[in-house]
């Protein structure tokens, strides 16, 4: 019998760890974003690039804040929602949150000191305050996503009688899909930070504001995000042959494949529909080919999957479709940034049509797209299962309680926190466009002084 | 390596407790120092003195959490199966309160600026009391092993709870106006340094009658506390009751660079015989810390975090904090 938390319990988790992964690239790549052009500024005493600087580091730590709140839920919850979780696997799957925690610390630290010490260092010792921030951002990812790895290929623990007796703490934490889940969601934060800044500044140049500060605002992080998206893409081509060799159930269902065959088409979009897929467009044998370089390349199906924990049809059809979304929308950022290439090579300049510009506002929401189908393949492709093999998702979930009020109180605060967020940048935005820096206060950073004289 | 695990839990749930606390106490006198115009000057402090430390401060929460379900996995589970409404209260709490901090720094008009401080300033009471409730659902044994026949309710709403919540308030309120004292006098602000030393003294009186009151409460709730502060507990509790004291006398004289020490000694004490009053056990008197405790691998690599952690983190916060020193001179 299915528990009733359930379903209010996933609901929940997947709400708020989308809501935090859309924070997580600004406090991990913004940051470098940030150094690139303090680093202009000071090496050729660029001015723009220095007041970019200045003013990105006060918008890092607006959406840190917002990412360290969100991030605090997160950890109450692995509890509250996934007892069954933490209480039997925690001395295992605690191991890799505990590292993060020294990331966290010290992410928090220096952002504090970064933002704090404009104008109170040396302009390049305070530059080398922001490194330990992009350090520590890419620590902390690594930690986290090891945690989510072991779900995914758990190893290094040894069970008796249902509980954990030994660990090995170096193979939990460097499990079998550490090195390349880590390193696609490393690059998947500078794609996503370069694109939504790029954007915003896109968005300036289509109204006309053509300056030299909009120009430099636009051209690094779109170069960042430009040079790493093809990289991502062929780190997620290795990825998919990983999930074909390691995760079979769950790249059954990213391909839709009902029945284990060899010549398996690559089948874009279509859903299952009585066990057979519905209206997709094949490519015949492409998927056997991506997967062993052989169109004769076996691929187990859904139905090698034992039936008492082979996923539902919809679940397949999310993690399908979601694939097929993060894959579609990575090619169009590719696209994009080719079109940034050619005219860069041409003309040492932007393309001249305004048509990509247009594209550059969009192509931040498209990326954040990619960011999180690409997590919807990996958590709902390991359903049934939360950690694989080990814990069904239903032997995990509380059955304390009433989670749909929980889960109802954070919709409206969250929308409430994400409506503020918007809001608050906004207010900045408009502060810096009539020209005073000097209002801009933000937290961790200095506030006017206090009056002595009352 | 057990006992070492729980030396590490109750230090890093003391130092949540006294940096934390500092930190929900200033909120505290934010939602109480009145009106936009009267409580301008005041709150200006406030956000100087927290700004930039205010979320260093709170990583210490996530420390005791990862500690607390790495190091004892089961206890931590029976914790959220039986303390899911103030827990998840705390938490959404913490959310109000960093997002309210984080946006009324750039809010412009008043009512904005109100709104975002009245978040801020309620969940700086209210997430403490809730944690407080917590903390004496687990004084007075009230978590049964995997939340097992728990009550959703009387788990934390319950005499040694609501002491535990009051508590944590008055806490939090006593050491931030010392905080803010000391900071007023180093930003040169006679008029601030007195007061929030007069609120300082008014928090103290609060929290030591509440503390006195405590006293009949746990005997009456919760007896095995009881008795085991007064037995391996006491010299805790007695230099706890001490510091106090000194607190109490010395709150007018000496300087508040003084008196932050002594805050800082009455709640760390107070935190940690509590720990040692509930040794050996873990919950209740049916789960031990030894039976709670996770393989020895898994322990030391806490440890190792911890020490890294110190060696790491503890020269940066130090680091941060005579910035924030060196960086209010400049101003003034
Ligand atoms: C900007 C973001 C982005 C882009 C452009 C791509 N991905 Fe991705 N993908 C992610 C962002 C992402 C991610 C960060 O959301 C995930 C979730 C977990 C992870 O490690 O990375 C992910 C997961 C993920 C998985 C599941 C891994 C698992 O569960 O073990 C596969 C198979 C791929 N990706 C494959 C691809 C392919 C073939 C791509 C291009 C053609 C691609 N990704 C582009
Ligand atoms: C891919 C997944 C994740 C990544 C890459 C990630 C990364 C980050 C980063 C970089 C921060 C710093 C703040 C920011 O920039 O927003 C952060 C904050 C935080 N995250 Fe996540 N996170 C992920 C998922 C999770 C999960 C699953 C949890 C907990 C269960 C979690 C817990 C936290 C906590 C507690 C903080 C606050 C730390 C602080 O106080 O500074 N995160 N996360
Ligand atoms: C390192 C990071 C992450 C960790 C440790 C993590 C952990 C978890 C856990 C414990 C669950 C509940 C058990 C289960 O359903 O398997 C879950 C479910 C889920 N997570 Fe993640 N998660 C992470 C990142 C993300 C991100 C960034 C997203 C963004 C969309 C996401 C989306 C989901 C969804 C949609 C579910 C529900 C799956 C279902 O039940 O169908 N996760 N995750």
């Amino acid at each position: 019998m299915t528990p009733s938390q359930l379903l209010p319990a996933r609901e929940q988790i997947a709400f708020t760890l989308a809501f935090h992964i859309v924070l997580v690239p600004f406090g991990v790549a913004f940051t470098f974003l940030m150094m690139i052009a303090n680093y202009r500024g000071l090496k050729h005493g660029d001015a723009d690039a220095l007041l970019l600087a200045r003013r990105w580091s006060k918008v890092a730590a607006v959406l840190f804040a917002v990412g360290a709140v969100s991030g605090t839920v997160l950890s109450f919850e692995l509890g509250l929602l996934w007892p069954g979780l933490m209480g039997t696997f925690g001395a295992a799957y605690g191991i890799p949150f505990g590292v993060e925690g020294i990331f966290f610390f010290l992410e928090a630290i220096f952002v504090a000191v970064y933002i704090y010490g404009w104008d109170r260092m040396p302009p390049w010792r305070h530059f080398w305050t922001g490194l330990p921030v992009v350090l520590a951002g890419a620590g902390g990812t690594a930690s986290v996503v090891a945690a989510n790895g072991w779900m995914n290929l758990p190893g290094g623990i040894t069970m008796q009688a249902g509980k954990v007796v030994a660990v090995r703490p170096l193979a939990v934490f460097f499990n079998r899909a550490f090195w390349y889940e880590t390193l696609h969601m490393l690059l998947a934060a500078y794609v996503v930070a370069g694109f939504v800044v790029a954007g915003v500044y896109a968005a300036g140049m289509l109204k006309g504001r053509r300056d030299r500060y909009h120009r430099i605002g636009f051209l690094i992080p779109f170069t960042v995000a430009a040079a790493v998206i093809p990289v991502q893409i062929l780190v997620g081509d290795v990825v998919a042959r990983e999930a074909f060799h390691q995760e079979p159930a769950k790249f059954a269902a990213i391909e839709i494949l009902p029945k284990t065959a060899s010549h398996v088409p690559e089948t874009l979009g279509g859903v299952l529909i009585g066990g057979k897929v519905r209206f997709g467009v094949r490519i015949p044998s492409a998927a056997s080919l991506l997967a062993g370089y052989d169109p004769n390349t076996r691929i187990n199906g859904l139905d090698a999957i034992p039936p008492g924990v082979r996923p539902k049809p919809e679940l397949v059809d999310t993690v399908h479709l979601a694939f097929d979304t993060m894959v579609a929308t990575a090619f169009a950022l590719l696209g994009l940034a080719g079109w940034f290439a050619v005219g860069w090579w041409r003309r040492r300049d932007l393309p001249a049509s305004r048509w990509f510009l247009r594209g550059a506002a969009a192509a931040g929401a498209v990326s954040v797209v990619s960011l999180e189908t690409g997590w919807i393949v990996t958590e709902v492709g390991r359903q049934p299962w939360t950690i694989v093999g080990l814990l069904l998702t239903r032997d995990a979930v509380t059955r304390s309680g009433n989670v749909w009020y929980f889960f109802g109180a954070t919709v409206v605060l969250y929308a409430a926190v994400g409506t503020a967020t918007v809001l608050t940048l906004r207010e900045m935005r408009r502060r810096w466009r009539s020209g005073s820096d000097e209002g801009v206060t933000v937290p961790y950073g200095p506030v006017e002084p206090v009056d002595v004289a009352s | 390596m057990a006992r070492a695990a729980s030396a590490i839990l109750f230090a890093a749930v003391t130092l949540y407790a006294i940096f934390g606390g500092a930190d929900f106490g200033a909120g505290f006198w934010d939602l109480t120092a009145g009106g936009a115009t009267t409580g301008r000057r005041p709150r200006q402090l406030i956000d100087a003195s927290m700004g930039p430390v205010w979320e260093a401060n709170h990583v210490w929460l996530i420390f005791c959490l990862v500690v607390l379900w790495t190091a004892f996995p089961s206890a931590f589970a029976s914790i959220t199966r039986t303390l899911y409404v103030p827990l998840g209260l705390a938490a959404l709490g913490i959310v109000l309160r960093g997002s309210g901090f984080a946006f009324r720094h750039v809010a412009v008009s008043t009512s904005e600026q109100r709104a975002e401080g009245a978040a801020f300033a309620a969940s700086s009471v209210i997430t403490p009391f809730f944690m407080g409730t917590v903390a004496g659902a687990l004084a007075s044994g009230r978590v049964p092993t995997n939340g097992v026949g728990a009550n959703g309710i009387t788990s934390w709403v319950n005499p040694t709870s609501l002491l535990g919540g009051v508590l944590a308030v008055a806490a939090c309120a006593h050491l931030a106006a010392v905080f803010l004292a000391a900071d007023a006098r180093s930003r040169r602000a006679p008029d601030l340094e007195s007061y929030f030393r007069r609120r300082a003294l008014a928090a103290a009186v609060f929290a030591g009658a509440v503390a006195v009151a405590g006293i009949f409460v746990l005997r009456a709730d919760a007896s095995r506390l009881f008795h085991r502060l007064l037995g391996p507990g006491l010299p805790l509790v007695a230099l706890s009751a001490g510091a106090g004291l000194a607190g109490l006398a010395l709150l007018g004289r000496v300087a508040p660079g003084w008196l932050r020490v002594i805050a800082v000694i009455a709640v760390g004490s107070t935190v940690l015989g509590w720990g040692v009053a509930q040794y050996p056990y873990l919950l209740g008197t049916h789960l031990r810390v030894s039976e709670a405790a996770a393989p020895a691998s898994t322990l030391w690599s806490i440890g190792l975090v911890a020490l890294a952690a110190a060696l790491i983190c503890g020269p940066s916060l130090a680091f941060l904090y005579r910035l924030q020193q060196r960086g209010q001179l400049e101003v003034n």
